[in-house]
């Protein structure tokens, strides 16, 4: 199958630096450490993991709000230049969209609907009349399921769900390729969650639209993701196809995520993987590989270096030593 | 006798437009050492029906209720300082934002020794040796150096095992978490409800869950009441409910479930949204959003079967074998009459 990627990420890497008071050294937070992955149209892309593993960073990335530390983004064949505070051209931030988790807090509350709607074009396509872009927005507001009458209503006037299909919209004023969704389902309850979600389906398939899908919920992702990449502590641990990665997870977080996650079905009582303790402080990684302090497999090699992601086969990458215990132990186990 | 008996619990909140029911005639019926869960979504009025058992809702609110008894004692007749006694020493509850629910100017041993001292007494030494119990009991290590922390030194799921400390250290014998780990991240969150089961199963209290998450519910409680809208529209046990929802509002919930939807192209889901205090339909709450909803349910609001052991508020309960055969009427047949509309109080029958 020869496709062309949309996006590509060579060992993307974003730190921080925090100054820190008069009385502590400045320090540097990994936030995000050497992802590397492609994402092709009409694809999803699911990037899972716990808070302040790094997801929310990778998104910021990849929609060039900031720049990589280091590494290669390419979009659309387009490599994005990596200094500091230069804005990337107008076209790339045209095909690479957000939308994000709190449809409550990222809709201005003094705008209508069609007002924001038609924003991206009065910026972007200048030479489009106030009827066009009026016209344009009615359609997008049909597609993503809402009525023509609400365009001049205030997002104060709509519910969770409703306006998740506003942020949808605006989204795709500007027929992105790429739409990264932070969380997009989290806020809304279950019976909206399932309606957002097929929106999102609909859309992709009409558009050829590629998805990046960053979520903590893994019975979302197993549903709507084609690859999957695992994420702990700023670094991607286990990358694959979602099928593959989620019949068999090989590295230790996986499989202790996985089994932590609740699953809607009273008869399935599963023998949990203790997972022990917390994600360790940014400030004071641990030496080695970072889920050693948790890690039930972890032997004093695993203290001695930050093992590299590993192809195990054609498709499925893994950063752990013990790969072949671990995924063994989990064979006999599930 | 039940631990907690509650019947017909309403709750209306006075609002610029008028009184809003926020929950209509909840029954509850827990015996000690039971685990049950009460789910729903946001507007479910699931909390509001449990803060108003604590008495811990503000003046605008409204409580009423046929029977609410807590171990034989009326708490309704109860004065405050008689109520406060219970509340927090015989019957506690922990919040859904651990960080936010720890007063951040006081260490967290001073706000253990606090419900210490206010129920239980005893020296300063021994109170000391009791938050340390309690901390080592809810699985924080290093209890010494912790007891000395303030609320911000500590992670979400620490604050929230302080406060599960807390909320166990005058033993209850009734503990009501509400959406205690929906803050928290997943491996945190099986940590927090592995902790609650085994300290329920240690101290034989009842524990009532507060969560919206079926996952949740599957995994840690035994009964289940599901509200909509204020109203409680099933109680089953749990392997039933799964297995054989009675409501149809259930049933869409649970197949709208990602999990749960199997090889189809698109989530099945429930159309609408839940309706809020200006937009209640007519009849039976759901019936917007019913795929089975008829003439007589936009009309008519549904009263549970007297004879039916989940009480389903709705004219046509699903029809499943495992639970005994429903009411006559079939949505087919509307004018069959509602078996129970001229019984206002329902009498309690348990599964």
């Amino acid at each position: 199958m020869s496709r062309d990627a949309v996006l590509s990420a060579v060992n993307l890497t974003r730190h921080y630096q925090i100054k820190g008071s008069p009385f502590s050294k400045p320090a540097t937070v990994k936030a995000l450490n050497e992802a590397t992955f492609e994402l092709y149209p009409g694809q999803t892309l699911a990037v899972v993991g716990e808070s302040g593993c790094g997801k929310s960073t990778l998104a910021r990335v990849l929609t060039m709000i900031e720049p990589p530390t280091s590494g290669q983004l390419t979009i659309s064949g387009h490599q994005v230049s990596l200094k500091e505070g230069q804005r990337p051209p107008a076209a790339l931030r045209r095909e690479v969209q957000i939308i994000f988790q709190n449809p409550y807090g990222s809709l201005n509350p003094r705008k209508t609907v069609a007002t924001m709607l038609e924003e991206p074009l009065k910026l972007n396509r200048k030479e489009m009349s106030a009827a066009e872009r009026r016209q344009a927005a009615l359609e997008m507001i049909a597609k993503v399921g809402l009525r023509p009458e609400h365009a001049d209503r205030y997002p104060h006037m709509f519910s969770g769900g409703q306006r998740q299909r506003i942020a949808i919209a605006r989204a795709l004023m500007l027929n992105p390729k790429i739409l990264v969704l932070d969380e997009p389902v989290s806020a809304l309850d279950l019976s909206i969650q399932a309606q957002v979600l097929n929106l999102l389906a609909d859309l992709q398939e009409e558009f050829g639209l590629a998805y990046v899908f960053i979520s903590h919920d893994l019975s979302v992702v197993r549903r709507i993701a084609d690859d999957v990449i695992v994420m702990y502590f700023g670094q991607p641990v286990e990358t694959g196809p979602a099928e593959e990665v989620f019949t068999t997870p090989r590295h230790p977080y996986t499989q202790a995520l996985f089994s932590a996650t609740p699953v809607a079905d009273p008869n399935r009582r599963r023998e949990r993987v203790h997972l022990k303790g917390e994600p360790p402080s940014p400030l004071a990684p641990p030496p080695g590989c970072p889920f050693a302090p948790r890690c039930h497999l972890a032997t004093k090699e695993c203290t001695r270096l930050d093992p590299p992601l590993e192809h195990v086969n054609e498709r499925v990458a893994v950063a752990c030593i013990h790969v072949d215990q671990a995924a063994a132990r989990y064979a006999v186990a599930g | 006798m039940a631990l907690l008996d509650i019947e017909g619990l309403s709750v209306r909140f006075k609002t610029s437009s008028g009184l809003f029911a926020a929950v209509e005639n909840v029954d509850i019926n827990v015996d000690r050492g039971e685990v049950w869960s009460i789910v729903g979504e946001s507007g479910s009025g699931k909390s509001v029906s449990m803060l108003a058992t604590m008495g811990l809702l503000p003046w605008t609110a409204q409580v009423t209720a046929d029977k609410m008894a807590f171990d034989g004692q009326d708490l309704q007749q109860l004065s405050s300082r008689q109520r406060r006694r219970i509340v927090g020493g015989e019957m506690s509850m922990i919040f859904q934002e651990p960080m936010s629910s720890l007063n951040p100017c006081f260490t967290v041993g001073t706000q253990i020794d606090e419900m210490i001292k206010q129920h239980l007494g005893g020296s300063r030494k021994e109170r000391h040796e009791r938050a340390l119990d309690l901390l080592a009991q809810v699985g924080i290590p290093d209890p010494a150096r912790r007891i000395k922390a303030y609320p911000h030194q500590l992670s979400g799921g620490m604050s929230q095992r302080v406060m599960i400390a807390m909320a166990i250290s005058c033993n209850p014998r009734l503990l009501i978490a509400d959406e205690p780990t929906t803050a928290l991240d997943v491996t945190i969150q099986a940590q927090i409800l592995e902790l609650l089961l085994k300290l329920q199963e240690d101290t034989g209290m009842a524990l009532i869950l507060i969560t919206h998450d079926m996952g949740v519910v599957a995994e840690t409680a035994k009964h289940v009441v599901v509200q909509y809208a204020g109203r409680q529209v099933e109680k089953q046990d749990v392997k039933s409910l799964f297995a054989h929802p009675r409501h149809p509002y259930t049933e869409a919930l649970l197949s709208a479930l990602p999990e749960r939807a199997g090889d189809q192209d698109r989530l099945p889901t429930i159309p609408g949204v839940v309706p809020g205090q200006h937009d209640r339909p007519s009849g039976c709450l759901f019936n917007p959003r019913c795929q089975y909803a008829t003439e007589h349910c936009r009309e008519v609001e549904p009263v549970a079967a007297p004879d039916d052991p989940a009480s389903t508020l709705c004219h046509y309960p699903l029809d499943h074998p495992a639970v005994g055969t429903p009411p006559s009427a079939t949505p087919q047949d509307p004018l069959a009459s509602n078996p129970s509309s001229h019984n206002p109080s329902r009498p309690e029958v348990r599964p």
